[in-house]
């Protein structure tokens, strides 16, 4: 399936299969799609199979999903974590941050854009699930 | 006072960049107006009835004469004169041109000093006690984990598209002067048997349509680990706050529908979740903060005796000064609210004028309220009169802190899209009318909201005065009894509504009630409503 619009941070090829939803899904399955009010903490029985996980954001006011892609995270999933939907390039770092390597959002993302939302801060106050070390751990090596 | 090191400059720096960015890509109508506000609003930009507003923040409402040149600078520069003190502790500046943004904000970098998520639904700026490191009731000075907050929160990855916005206040005293209670969280600084200090936790009290008290979920958390505490409560609150109307999507909902026993439970849970997660800074991170609040370094031999001899100027001591913990020194509240003017305004000239005093009297600190004034925390009483008198000659020297002329009033709508009637002129035509006589009265606290948010804190007045729209009129509801002290309470609709005209009268009816009923000149408002309740109010008002 051609998906022009998909913006991706990973360099393994992407695991094309359509997502199925949370409430189809079955033992096994490689790809889901999480809705804001699933309980990704469902998935995480399911996390070996795993090869993709679609998490929807509906509106721009939706925020449901970073807690989502965090859980997973924290819970050792290592595969591509995509948010679909409603979504633009200045919320990026936001997106990264939180555990997010893929993007398909409904407007495309301009790279050149992209490319600077990403190294616009060069230092982050707080641990997430990504390899920024929070500032305070900067400190504290110094 | 905290200093930015390279990495909180760089931050700073790149958010000036980042918006710059915005703008310019808004400007050449490369984002649509729709895409732009969210991230205009995350810089407390707002667009409002005449022109952009943005919303500066001063983190836990303390800042140094640099900063407050600064803010007057930026009010001379970029707007007409004059800023706006909010009840949020920041400052507001209501004349903006959208394209100038960019270069406001790297003024105020300049000085370690910016807008984020000021507004927007994301965790807003820190508010604390305005007497912190000057109070004599203090446990410990609250702003040290107030800043380590601030740095936490901005942008966060995970807690920057909640459901609502997100307040929290924290304090080190027993007298709640930052409104905990009020709060979606309050902390409060306390003290274990053994001496060791941790923080009471309050979840989700706050204001607006649906007014609420906050719970104590958690009497003690030690503060080694209270960061991962907070991801725990937002994360909950991320999760499973409302999102279908947004009347009901703050944490208060939530925490109501659930139960304040279950709602701690599943902060539990989440807590012993992410807690083993490397979250929380080591304690060094907090004693480098705490280093710089390190308290100033005052007169060991200032005198506690002054010539009072001047009426004016030991009125003014009586009511704007607070004892502060150290002897021979004063904490000093200049008032924003001379009656007739526009609460929580100040000019340019007054902000230099405030300046120069901070640097020369008060060990360079300056402080915004909750209630809209400004204080200088640490003052020789020896230096009070001399002080005084500057303050008099720039029109600053009001003595009526918490006394009826001190009105807290939202912009209203003179200014706010949101709102549904005028709040400042009922403002100042109370404060005209009663501050003749608000010696007698003594404290009294009345909040003046132009909408059901709420942002004039009417739910926490003595006397609380609410604008609704009614069949396209403005029309102004009465409430009695409410606190945002440590003995908060809400305050209840006394009855049918009133015009302009009909709200003063009313609460100059009220107040003449409470004359006849006091059990003595000690007794407050506050306490004789509370004592005699709403009944005799009633009917002296519809009667």
């Amino acid at each position: 399936m051609a998906e022009p619009n998909l913006f991706r941070l990973r360099t393994d090829p992407a695991h094309g299969a359509p997502a199925v939803p949370l409430a189809d899904y079955q033992a096994g399955g490689t790809v889901v799609r999480l809705e804001p009010g699933d309980d990704a903490r469902l998935l995480i029985p399911h996390l070996a199979s795993l090869r993709r996980i679609d998490i929807a954001f509906p509106k721009f006011r939706e925020g449901r999903g970073f807690s989502s892609a965090r859980i997973l995270r924290e819970a050792g999933f290592t595969h591509e974590i995509r948010a679909v939907d409603v979504l633009y390039v200045d919320q990026l770092m936001f997106l990264v941050r939180a555990g997010f390597d893929a993007v398909l959002p409904e407007t495309p993302i301009d790279p050149a854009v992209a490319e600077r939302t990403l190294k616009r801060f060069p230092f982050v106050y707080m641990k997430a699930t990504d390899a920024a070390a929070p500032v305070w751990a900067l400190r504290d090596r110094a | 006072m905290y200093r930015y090191d390279e990495y909180d400059q760089a931050i700073v720096d790149a958010r000036v960049a980042e918006f710059r960015d915005q703008v310019e890509r808004r400007l050449k109508n490369e984002i649509s107006e729709e895409a732009f506000k969210p991230l205009r609003l995350m810089n407390g930009l707002y667009l409002q009835l005449h022109a952009y507003m943005l919303r500066v923040a001063i983190p836990y409402g303390t800042l140094d004469s640099r900063q407050m040149r600064m803010l007057a600078h930026i009010a001379r520069r970029y707007d007409r004169g004059y800023g706006h003190f909010t009840t949020r502790q920041n400052i507001q500046y209501n004349w903006i041109k959208l394209a100038e943004t960019p270069d406001l904000l790297a003024d105020l970098a300049s000085v370690e000093m910016h807008a984020f998520q000021t507004s927007g639904n994301c965790i807003r700026n820190i508010s604390s006690d305005q007497f912190a490191a000057a109070a004599a009731d203090e446990i410990a000075d609250p702003r040290p984990y107030a800043e380590l907050l601030r740095q936490w929160s901005t942008l966060h990855p995970e807690f920057s598209f909640l459901p609502r916005k997100f307040k929290i206040a924290v304090t080190g005293s027993t007298i709640d002067r930052a409104a905990i209670q009020l709060h979606d969280i309050g902390l409060q600084l306390v003290q274990n048997d053994a001496g060791e200090i941790g923080l009471k936790v309050l979840v989700g009290g706050g204001m607006g349509r649906t007014p609420m008290l906050a719970h104590v979920i958690r009497d003690w958390l030690p503060l080694a680990n209270y960061l991962s505490y907070m991801e725990a409560i937002l994360r909950v609150y991320n999760r499973h706050g409302r999102r279908d109307n947004i009347y009901k999507a703050r944490i208060k909902i939530l925490v109501n529908d659930l139960g304040a026993a279950e709602f701690a439970r599943q902060v539990e849970e989440e807590w012993a979740q992410v807690k083993p997660l490397g979250l929380d800074p080591p304690p060094s991170e907090l004693a480098r903060i705490a280093a710089h609040f390190a308290p100033p370094v005052l007169d060991a031999n200032a005198p506690v005796e002054i010539d009072l001899s001047n009426p004016d100027f030991a009125n003014w001591v009586a009511v704007n000064t607070h004892p502060h913990k150290a002897p021979g020194h004063a904490i000093v509240t200049i008032s924003l609210k001379a009656p007739g003017e526009i609460p929580g305004d100040a000019s340019a000239d007054q902000m230099d004028i405030i300046a120069d005093l901070a640097q020369r009297y008060a060990g360079d600190e300056i402080r915004v309220t909750h209630a809209q004034n400004l204080v200088l925390p640490h003052v020789r009483r020896a230096d009070l009169f001399d002080l005084w008198q500057v303050l008099k000659a720039a029109g600053l020297a009001t003595a009526n802190l918490d006394r009826a002329s001190d009105i807290i009033s939202c912009p209203g709508l003179d200014y706010c899209t949101l709102a549904n009637a005028r709040s400042i002129p009922i403002a100042q035509r109370l404060a005209v009318k009663l501050a003749p006589q608000e010696a007698d009265l003594g404290e009294l606290k009345i909040k003046v909201s132009g909408c059901i948010n709420g942002c004039g804190h009417h739910h926490a007045g003595h006397i609380g005065i609410l604008g609704v729209d009614r069949k396209g009129e403005e029309n102004y509801q009465l409430l009695l009894g409410g606190s945002g002290a440590e003995d908060a309470t809400l305050a209840k609709i006394l009855g049918p509504g009133f015009d302009e005209n009909g709200i003063v009268t009313a609460v100059e009816k009220v107040i003449d009630r409470y004359k006849t009923l006091r059990a003595g000149p000690a007794e407050r408002f506050l306490d004789t409503y509370r004592r005699v309740g709403a009944e005799p109010f009633k009917e002296a008002v519809y009667g």
